[in-house]
């Protein structure tokens, strides 16, 4: 029988730890993007699109992102698609990325004080011009901190994805135990690689929400 | 799109689903009341306890906080026999949600505390009311009552998250659905029906909460 030093294992998770960061950029760049056509269609003024965004928030913040990511792996097949688990597993979170990031921006939005709105519109802007020069600057620097907070769920939440058979840093980890026999040690060091990532984040979020305070208690 | 929905399945394995529903709601009220608890105890540290005991609770919230649940799950269940720890695939589910929900409802309990008004705190004592006293009814009750909604929002978040418990074998609401696929190979139907009981667990569950709120906290006559 093979010995494995720690090294061995490190080395190993730390390969696997380049696909939880990809996988995490991807879903959350993609998640951002999707989240602000969520947040246009939840401000806008048709009611059916805000009812529409409203459910589609309500229906990804009320399910597990387990059984999201296993609609997505198995709903392909119903179209005799067979997809590989990467492209369920980016798919399902950048889904369901959107929902959250488009509902903490809703707040930032609705957070701008009402006369913004009026003031913008006495001067003739259009809705899209009112967004473009007047509201988003504004909501854009308070939605800084939770949206960098919401990054450290992402990269929480790609873990899900080695149910689905995706070989990220939680899946090397389930490899790595069952070649070594050392659960202690490789699911040790596997939360330590995640902490190592999330934690710089939480702080950086806190960092930029104390930032704002401090900036808001001058007025 | 020439596939068949088949929900026939329900008929014979509605019993395995019950039986997943009471195991997930199990974990959540179990996860959910000790969880609060340590939470609250952890706050209470955290706020007023001795320097050493501050960082060991600071080092609790901050790994919990920033490591997968499913990670956790897979440290107490498989790495901790390996320091002759051995737990049922229950008591693991259980002690992880604890110990998750309790990091993060340790911080929603320590900002409600802090938003409280040192004014407040000294109005109590000049009360003739004694330091607990003063704590119970005029800091910590309160607090509770302003942060219950994030309370309750986490505690749906937990519920969610343990959907992956299924992954130690506990047999929850997920495990149950991986069961009937397994028999039935009606992959997307079993977990779309229980997709929608989680969402019905969670639509019930907040309100639940909601109510819960109503009920123990007594209505401010001034505000």
């Amino acid at each position: 029988m093979t010995d494995f030093t720690l090294w061995d294992i490190a080395r190993n998770l730390l390969l696997a730890l380049r696909w939880t960061v990809l996988l995490s950029l991807v879903s959350f760049v993609g998640g951002g993007l999707v989240g602000l056509l969520i947040l246009f269609a939840r401000i806008a003024r048709p009611r059916a699109l805000r009812v529409a965004a409203k459910l589609y928030i309500e229906l990804f913040q009320g399910t597990p992102l387990l059984m999201q990511l296993f609609l997505a792996f198995f709903g392909f097949g119903l179209f005799g698609v067979s997809v590989p688990a990467w492209l369920a597993a980016g798919i399902a979170l950048i889904l369901w990325a959107a929902a959250f990031l488009g509902e903490i921006w809703r707040g930032c939005v609705e957070a701008i004080a009402r006369g913004q709105w009026e003031a913008s519109a006495s001067l003739g802007m259009s809705r899209f011009e009112q967004m473009r020069h007047v509201i988003l600057p504004q909501a854009l620097k308070i939605a800084v901190p939770p949206t960098v907070g919401f990054s450290v769920q992402v990269v929480k939440g790609t873990a899900l994805t080695s149910i689905i058979g995706f070989v990220e840093l939680t899946k090397a980890g389930t490899i790595v135990t069952n070649a070594t026999f050392q659960p202690f040690t490789v699911y040790g060091l596997v939360a330590l690689f995640y902490f190592a990532l999330c934690w710089p984040l939480s702080l950086t979020s806190q960092a930029l929400e104390r930032k704002l305070n401090v900036s808001h208690s001058h007025y | 799109m020439t596939y068949t929905f088949n929900f026939d399945w329900i008929a014979q394995y509605w019993p395995v689903i019950v039986k997943g529903i009471l195991i997930t709601l199990e974990l959540t009220f179990v996860g959910g009341v000790v969880g609060i608890l340590l939470g609250i105890l952890c706050a209470f540290v955290k706020l007023y306890g001795a320097a050493p005991l501050r960082f060991v609770v600071g080092a609790y919230v901050e790994l919990i906080r920033n490591t997968p649940f499913l990670v956790q799950l897979f440290f107490i269940f498989f790495g901790l026999p390996a320091l002759g720890v051995r737990l049922g695939e229950l008591e693991a589910a259980n002690i992880a949600m604890v110990v998750n929900l309790g990091a993060y409802a340790c911080e929603i309990i320590r900002a409600g505390i802090q938003a409280t008004p040192k004014g407040q705190f000294e109005a109590g004592v000049s009360l003739a009311m004694t330091r607990l006293e003063t704590f119970r009814h005029v800091v910590l009750v309160p607090s509770l009552q302003r942060i219950w909604p994030a309370l309750s929002s986490q505690l749906v978040i937990v519920m969610l998250g343990s959907a992956v418990v299924s992954q130690i074998a506990a047999e929850d609401l997920t495990y149950a659905a991986n069961f009937i696929q397994s028999r039935t190979f009606r992959a997307f139907e079993a977990y779309f029906v229980s997709t929608l009981i989680y969402l019905v667990l969670a639509i019930v569950l907040r309100q639940a909460m909601a109510g819960l709120g109503v009920l123990i906290f007594p209505r401010r006559s001034s505000r």
